[in-house]
């Protein structure tokens, strides 16, 4: 997994609360067995004026101009302002997926979807929690100033502007940020548990057999 | 100190935890299909890995299924390919149980799961698919997971996991005749809204709740994740354990008897501690029909579509304004007065035999309207699709002007031909309303299946408890 510290970069407003993952990455892309070459395709019902389907020529569809990320204001942008509940709905992983392939490295939102927040740390993608009324005052910022960046600084979990005006500390569990921090793959951490599973396991399969075999 | 059914579980699986409280949760049973696992085995391939324990895992090939024509195969070549790397994987890794498809126990995951008694009580139970949380009817501790988190389990049997909140929702009273679980569910999701259960493991209980089937549950924890919440549950009462009496994968003999006094001690302790509790009066629940794009765009089926210029909160009220443009709706619509095109009766959240034989005494001796351009019945399993059959259900709905098809996930979110054409407006069993779940353009309306079945003989949506 990339490692997440430092991101300096454009941020691109997504005005709607509730943006589920039917409409992050639509169901047509998960048939895909990979896990990469999802990004052409987020937010792909908002983005194209056509309907997508897998095997199409991307580059050659209608876009949408109204729709944020086909702004030239926005090209490049790494980080996500969103509302309320983003990322509800389905588990597919292929919605941080996709927004990791698109370019994306941190969303910041009043609330996300727990599993969907949970899939982002999977993929160092890093979701930040703050405030409404934060939320709104960047949303402001961002519609104010083309070209907005932020800097997000993890090792001090806040959120900066790029004249230092604005500060915003934000949370983060301490076993997600030293696994963002060093790029590790939680399969390796938990297997340095193996044998406190093991144990665990012998004692189960002692006490409830029937669900063993 | 008393402790709810959700620190039960908690408890008995918690293998290590660390200072920050990141726990390694072991897991008893996963359930895999063909659209969340090919990156997770390839993971495991490229990482040398073994699956922990193959005896944990049952799998089967659902969304991507067709619901016709099953002697003709997968016709389109990219599902055919995900259903086919599951079937490797499979061969290659095996699984206490893989109901391939074709096979005549093959179905909907989480209708398979309880069906065959690979669900039992105490367990915690994942699977790549939010709707993991239906198998908390069985007092299981029952999530929904990423990919990434599929190999986790499969390569380590634990999930990695901070303990979430209690929330007690509790339902109390008789349900009216024509009220359902699902409109409990949705009722619930109306009240709390979609992020309401966000960082929760809900309980649901009350005598309502108690008055269930096991079907009425799983109905309603499997709209938990609607709600929100990634894990919902109901105590295990004489209904859970006669349900689960002579399953194929349930204990039998001593071991029975030693499960089922275990499986008794799992509700919550009188004078339990929960950090939200929201209260419903079942007799104020009202058929539920849904209007929007979102699960909590919802209203009762005497009412009408709302009108966004009576909201205050802006974001709220955007959202409604494009729900309504989307779903080609007018404010103050009488919901009695939206006519359908198509009828879908199925999905994880209302395909089993209890929803079907509902649904088929709604439609017995009527037909569908002419109006209405498809009316399907895609039940859950090839097993609740057998029982149907031997109760003559087929005849009732095909005779009605139904289509009854194959086992499968299909129109709950289009990933095989079962999709809606753009404008189409449909009454769907199933569980998510959101733009283009349906297929792209359709706009779905959430509904019981006494409901959906209703709306298919006149051609627009009614208010079941005057039905006749």
């Amino acid at each position: 997994m990339e490692k997440f510290v430092l991101l300096n970069g454009i941020v691109a407003p997504l005005d709607r609360a509730n943006v589920d993952t039917d409409a992050i990455i639509p169901k047509q892309f998960l048939k895909s067995i990979k896990r990469s070459g999802f990004g052409p395709n987020l937010f792909d019902a908002w983005r194209y004026t056509d309907v997508g389907e897998p095997g199409m020529d991307n580059a050659k569809r209608p876009l949408n101009p109204d729709f944020v990320l086909n702004q030239a204001r926005y090209k490049g942008a790494s980080i996500l302002l969103a509302r309320k509940n983003f990322g509800c709905g389905s588990s597919r992983e292929h919605a941080p997926w996709a927004l990791g392939d698109y370019g994306f490295r941190a969303l910041i939102a009043p609330s996300f979807a727990d599993i969907f927040y949970n899939n982002c740390f999977k993929n160092g993608l890093l979701p930040i929690v703050l405030n409404e009324m934060r939320i709104d005052h960047l949303f402001n910022e961002v519609n104010a100033f083309p070209g907005y960046k932020l800097t997000i600084d993890l090792p001090r979990q806040l959120v900066l502007s790029s004249d230092g005006a604005t500060q915003i500390a934000f949370e983060v569990d301490a076993h997600r940020k030293h696994c963002l921090l060093n790029g590790l793959d939680d399969i390796g951490l938990s297997l340095v548990h193996a044998e406190k599973i093991r144990a665990f396991e012998a004692r189960r399969r002692a006490e409830q057999p029937w669900l063993f075999g | 100190m008393p402790q709810t059914l959700y620190d039960k579980l908690w408890d008995s699986h918690v293998v290590y935890v660390e200072d920050d409280g990141t726990a390694l949760l072991y897991i008893d049973r996963h359930l895999v299909h063909e659209v969340t696992s090919p990156q997770a085995y390839e993971g495991l391939r490229l990482a040398g890995r073994k699956p922990w324990r193959v005896d944990s895992i049952v799998a089967t090939a659902d969304h991507n299924t067709p619901t016709t024509d099953w002697n003709e195969g997968i016709k389109d070549p990219i599902s055919r390919l995900q259903v086919e790397t599951l079937d490797a994987n499979m061969r290659e890794y095996g699984a206490k149980a893989y109901f391939p498809f074709l096979d005549k126990r093959q179905g909907i995951v989480h209708v398979i799961g309880p069906e065959q008694g690979a669900t039992l009580p105490g367990m915690t139970v994942v699977c790549g698919d939010s709707h993991t949380s239906t198998h908390g009817a069985f007092a299981c501790l029952a999530h929904g997971i990423g990919t990434s988190e599929v190999e986790h389990v499969m390569a380590t049997q634990c999930l990695v996991q901070q303990k979430m909140q209690n929330m007690l929702v509790a339902v109390d009273g008789p349900l009216a005749r024509g009220v359902t679980a699902k409109d409990v569910a949705l009722a619930v999701i109306g009240k709390i809204g979609t992020a309401g259960g966000t960082r929760a493991a809900v309980e649901f209980a009350g005598s309502s709740i108690r008055a269930l089937s096991m079907e009425g549950r799983m109905t309603l924890c499997n709209m938990a994740i609607e709600a929100g919440a990634r894990a919902g549950m109901v105590a295990v009462d004489d209904t859970t354990i006669a349900y689960l009496k002579g399953r194929p994968f349930a204990p039998t003999g001593e071991h029975w008897n030693r499960a089922v006094a275990y499986w008794r001690t799992l509700v919550s302790d009188p004078g339990a501690k929960f950090d939200r509790v929201v209260k419903l009066d079942a007799r104020e629940i009202r058929p539920q029909v849904t209007w929007g794009t979102s699960p909590e765009m919802v209203v009762a089926v005497d009412a009408r579509v709302p009108d966004p210029d009576k909201e205050k909160d802006p974001t709220r009220r955007e959202g409604m304004e494009r729900a309504l443009i989307y779903m080609g709706l007018q404010p103050n619509t009488r919901i009695e007065d939206i006519r359908l095109d198509k009828v879908f009766i199925g999905s994880c959240t209302n395909s089993r035999i209890e929803d079907l034989r509902a649904a088929a005494a709604m439609v017995r001796g009527k037909r569908v309207a002419a109006s209405i351009r498809l009316a399907m019945v895609v039940p859950g399993s090839g097993l609740v699709k057998a029982q149907a059959e031997r109760e003559g259900l087929d005849r009732v709905f095909r005779e009605s002007g139904f289509q009854w098809r194959e086992p499968g996930c299909s129109m709950c979110l289009a990933m095989n031909a079962d999709r809606l054409e753009p404008g189409e407006r449909c009454a769907s069993t199933s569980n998510r309303n959101f733009e283009g779940r349906q297929g792209a353009g359709g706009r779905t309306h959430l509904v019981s299946p006494e409901m959906a079945a209703a709306a298919a003989i006149a051609g627009h949506f009614v208010d079941v408890r005057n039905w006749k």
